[in-house]
């Protein structure tokens, strides 16, 4: 150890830390090579603790091939012959090529045997890696420039500062110099040495919500909890703190005696059984926790056994200390003033949050809108219950996944799938129409039972077609990923595309229902059949149309719900009773209901989540809870048909 | 004699001895008291199908006579499991950890026991602290009331917050189909104290029965079954005889025209769901002991679809249809799905029951509605000839209310 330290020391010396200038000129005029033989031991087997030393002197020789060199030297790519001690980078297996390391030619071969790869260990990595960063910095690479960027963001050091503030003034491409630049700031709050550059530099990082600024904000506010018969004199407290679990606080701090408990009661009774009795209390009776304590008190009163705490011992003992917690940080300017920072960014990050929180009640609106909306239309129209909604939507999702085996490419596909699922679902309203519903008009809760076994049916159909395994409905790759605002709100592509194709499906019933004579017939059928049908309305093919209409966008929602989800055949049963929810909710027969309860219901659940996003299902629990309070209050729905468009 | 309530009712008396020469016929043939024809599992599956037939005829009550199509039902009766079940896993418990606690030098306190039987029924979800909803899961007693009293009160606030704001029809199906579901998603969360998604099992042990084989608990959880059914059915039929059944099956064919008579329509409808819905949790609290396993999967709405299904198949408005289209689907069903019906060779495809029961039922049930609205039951009016109805012009002019095709005998 003494030798390896003296060896660096003499290193140091030779580089010139000291050494006349013109020694460490001559060393300069070694090749690279040469300056390492000086002492080779200090790269082939480095140790954590001198390698700093070992690296700077090396730089200090300013020899072009050093950045070269620790790049191979940090990925276990430099090896030494055995033979003289040289050292090479290799390329090849079998007889390896060696490459010289201060012009890069091939310089002859060798024989595994004759090498010995250098391993650096993980420690050793680290700090090469750190001044490689210096390199990287002014490296004339763009990319070069920002992976070294990029590592000093994962793990910012207090070495990396200085050639951090040295390299953003050569930096010539704007972008990366701006983000430099931020990331000096966010050093410099962190590992700086000058308290008022430190200030300065934490007050630049307020109004930042990303997430390594907040977190070198809680690095900087680091506090470890403490307990002491008295205050700490000349540290920075953080606060004092109210101990809860204070007994037990002491006890691990080894400031009090660990207390009593059942099981060290039941050790120490059944370590000193003497006969039949333990303390004078015989065994047998030994079944309640009264007998156990007057034997152990026994126990102790004879000194076989640590005296029982009182309560008010521990008591006393938790008032006699005092507990705190402590930064780690010394200086409490700089605390005060990165906490009132952090406050101001957390009170940011709660209103990006909110953001987030609504775009995430939008999209699941905007998916409960597609689902529900076919079912509103149906229930509000004709009166009728559609079990079997679900699994349209289900037909839909497997539509696309069907059309995906014969359209390869994925954008086509999709646009293909969204009017051939509205025409398949169509196509089975309409026929479920003809065939069940029609003779049981009047008998809702028949319908009802009816829809149900179709769907049953249905379900089980696609279980012995397409076999029970999820099947995948691949969105194209323009929808992948995310949009992202910042650290806090993002949202992926494919629920904004759920969300326009909800806005376009509210648009076009909207049109059709209002706009067009089969909308002008649909209303006239839903306000008052009889009087619709003596004016020449034909209800029982209004009837038909709605149905296929409904179903239609029934299956429009399957595929983009099968575009996030995987399509199985419990897929539409998944969200049959949240449509039924959105379609009570929101109020029936309106369009405008099903957007309401959609919202209601969509902004709801993720509220819930957001007070305990580890709990999906109570989320749901909770919901439901309300919905059924909410229907007590407004039996009709949000929005609730009036006057004679109500029927009754 | 001639008046009394059997006489006016002679289905009751036919039924009721009908179930008991099944009773009889079963007990000869089980393996504990008769010559072994049948197995324990299948006189399981008998008394099982018997709690079913219970459930069912409720259900006729609350749907086929009151006109409630109630989606909730099948949670009264998972309520009624767990409550039992409480017990029966409480119970075996301590017997197993007493036993493995007497072997240690010091006897246990009860505090020990306790927290044993803790880790041993909660270690599963990771906890090992009793949750307040056990706190009298040691007393046979109270865990019994709780069967009657836990069902009876959640139908009474349910159908009290409902009734009073006129929630009617397919609208109260759905509510009730969404209380079930909300129930069963909460219990399928580890900390709802009743184990998650694991459920409770061992339920077919009884404790302090351990020296009686499974034969000898089977048939007499059979006779049981038999005896609940039997006593459930005359309890149903009186209440839906008489004045106050007249009342209720008015409900169902024109609730306004009730109310406008000067019924309080809310109380009838009340009364019946939860007196329906008591039942259903006697009938769950007979049914999961035979089980063995009760899980929040039992209570999913399915469930209590499945339930109008049988209703519907057997008939509704008759009890004993009920009875018929419960027995009827659940053992067909059971037979298909456990693989015992034989393939169907088509020469282009071979159609597996297994896979193809569900298409069959649910195709079955809407021809069942649209053609058989009267089920299986309506088969017995061919046998005994009602006389006609005196009843003219339609039953009623709102939606859902009978239609006099429909009505007619």
């Amino acid at each position: 150890m003494l030798r390896t330290y003296i060896r660096v020391l003499l290193l140091a010396l030779l580089a010139g830390f000291s050494a006349p200038a013109l020694q460490a000129q001559s060393l300069q005029d070694l090749s690279l090579q040469d300056a390492l033989q000086i002492d080779a031991g200090a790269f082939a087997s480095p140790s954590r603790r001198t390698v700093g030393a070992t690296i700077t002197a090396l730089i200090e020789t300013g020899h072009a091939q050093v950045p070269l060199f620790l790049q191979h030297w940090q990925a276990k790519e430099l090896w030494q012959r055995d033979a003289d001690g040289l050292f090479f980078y290799v390329t090849g297996d079998g007889p390896y090529q060696l490459i010289d390391i201060v012009t890069g030619e091939p310089v002859g071969t060798a024989e595994k045997s004759e090498l010995s790869q250098i391993k650096p260990n993980a420690g050793v990595r680290r700090v090469i890696g750190a001044a490689l960063v210096r390199f990287l910095l002014l490296d004339p690479a763009l990319e070069s420039r920002i992976a070294a960027v990029e590592a000093i963001e994962r793990s910012p050091e207090a070495g990396h500062l200085e050639p951090l503030r040295a390299s953003i003034a050569a930096e010539q491409d704007a972008a990366l110099r701006a983000r430099k630049t931020r990331l000096e700031r966010i050093v410099t709050a962190r590992f700086g040495t000058d308290p008022v550059a430190r200030l300065n530099a934490i007050d630049d990082l307020a109004g930042d919500v990303s997430l390594d600024v907040r977190g070198v904000l809680s690095q900087i506010l680091d506090a470890d909890d403490g307990v002491a018969t008295s205050l700490p004199e000349g540290v920075n407290i953080a606060q004092i703190r109210n101990p809860e679990a204070g007994y037990e606080e002491l006890i691990e701090a080894g400031l009090a005696p660990a207390p009593v408990t059942r099981a060290t009661i039941r050790a120490a009774l059944e370590a000193n059984i003497t006969g039949e009795t333990v303390g004078g209390v015989p065994v047998a009776e030994l079944g309640t926790d009264e007998a156990r304590a007057t034997a152990y008190a026994a126990l102790a009163s004879q000194g076989l056994a640590p005296p029982q705490l009182t309560n008010a011992q521990r008591a006393a003992a938790v008032e006699a200390h005092v507990f705190y917690s402590l930064y780690s940080e010394p200086d409490a300017a700089i605390t005060d003033a990165a906490r009132a920072v952090r406050e101001a960014i957390e009170d940011r990050v709660g209103w990006f949050q909110l953001g987030d929180l609504t775009l995430d009640g939008l999209s699941l609106a905007s998916i409960y809108f597609l689902a529900a909306i076919g079912l509103a239309i149906t229930f509000g129209v004709m009166g009728v219950i559609n079990m079997a909604h679900g699994e349209f939507i289900m037909m839909g999702a497997y539509t696309g996944y069907v059309v995906q085996q014969y359209i390869p490419n994925y954008t086509v596909s999709i646009l293909v799938a969204l009017p051939l699922a509205f025409a398949v679902t169509f196509a089975a309203g309409v026929a479920m129409e003809r065939l069940v519903i029609r003779w049981l008009y009047h008998r809702p809760l028949e319908t009802l039972l009816a829809t149900f076994g179709i769907s049953i049916a249905l379900q089980q159909l696609a279980k012995n077609i397409f076999g029970t395994q999820a099947r995948p409905l691949t969105s194209p790759g323009w929808l992948d990923g995310a949009w992202v605002l910042n650290d806090v709100v993002s949202i992926s592509y494919i629920r904004i595309a759920i969300f326009v194709l909800a806005l376009i499906c509210l648009a076009f019933l909207l049109f059709v229902l209002n706009r067009t004579r089969l909308g002008l017939e649909v209303r006239a059928v839903t306000q008052n059949p009889g009087m619709a049908a003596s004016m020449g309305i034909n209800p029982d093919k209004i009837n038909m149309l709605t149905f296929g209409l409904g179903s239609g966008i029934a299956g429009i929602a399957g595929v983009a719900i099968g575009l996030y989800a995987k399509v199985t055949s419990e897929l539409g049963a998944d969200y049959i009773v949240q449509s039924f929810m959105t379609v009570v909710v929101g109020g029936v027969g309106n369009v405008w209901g099903a957007l309401a309860g959609a919202s209601l219901i969509g902004f709801l659940q993720k509220g819930i989540e957001w007070f305990n996003p580890s709990n999906t299902l109570a989320a749901q629990t909770y919901m439901i809870l309300f919905i059924i309070l909410f229907i007590q209050f407004r039996p009709k729905g949000i929005v609730a048909l009036k006057g004679r468009a109500a029927g009754d | 004699m001639k008046n009394t309530f059997i006489m006016r009712n002679p289905s009751v008396m036919w039924f009721l001895l009908g179930l008991a020469l099944f009773t009889l016929a079963v007990t000869l043939l089980s393996e504990a008291t008769g010559n072994g024809y049948i197995s324990t599992s299948f006189v399981k599956t008998l008394g099982k199908t018997l709690c079913l037939c219970l459930i069912a005829v409720a259900m006729d009550v609350v749907w086929g006579y009151c006109g409630i199509l109630s989606l909730g039902h099948f949670a009264f009766f998972g309520i009624g499991g767990y409550a039992v079940g409480m017990w029966l896993m409480y119970a075996r418990t301590h017997s197993i950890v007493v036993t493995s606690l007497a072997g240690q030098p010091l006897p246990a306190t009860p505090q020990e026991i306790s927290d044993a039987i803790g880790t041993q029924i909660f270690g599963v979800v990771g906890s090992s602290d009793f949750p307040t909803i056990w706190a009298f899961a040691d007393s046979l007693t109270l865990q019994l009331l709780a069967v009657i009293i836990v069902p009876g009160l959640l139908a009474l606030v349910f159908g009290w917050l409902a009734f009073r704001s006129r929630v009617t029809g397919v609208y109260l199906s759905i509510l009730t189909q969404a209380m079930t579901l909300a129930l069963s998603l909460y219990l399928f969360q580890n900390d709802s104290g009743l184990r998650g998604n694991n459920g409770l099992s061992g339920l077919q042990n009884i404790p302090g029965l351990e020296h009686l084989g499974q034969d000898v608990i089977s048939i007499w959880f059979f006779w049981a079954s038999a005896l609940g059914l039997g006593l459930g059915y005359l309890l149903f039929a009186w209440v839906t005889s008489g004045q106050m059944g007249s009342a209720i099956r008015a409900i169902r064919d024109d609730e306004a025209r009730v109310r406008f008579l000067g019924y309080h329509v809310e109380s009838y409808k009340l009364f019946v769901f939860t007196l329906t819905a008591v039942i259903a949790g006697l009938a769950g609290a007979l049914y999961y002991p035979q089980a063995g396993i009760i899980n929040p999967a039992e209570i999913a709405p399915i469930a209590s679809i499945y339930l109008a299904v049988w209703v519907a198949i057997g008939g509704r408005g008759r009890l004993y249809g009920a009875v018929i289209g419960a027995a009827f689907v659940s053992l067909l069903s059971s037979w298909f799905t456990g693989g015992s019906a034989p393939d169907v060779n088509l020469g282009f495809y071979l159609i597996k029951w297994t896979d193809w029961w569900l298409v069959l039922l649910g195709m079955t049930f809407v021809c069942v509605t649209l053609f058989f609205p009267k089920g299986i039951g309506g088969l017995f009016d061919y046998l005994v000839r009602k006389p006609a109805a005196d009843r003219t012009g339609d039953f009623g002019p709102d939606a859902g209310s009978w239609r006099q095709k429909e009505g007619a005998p």
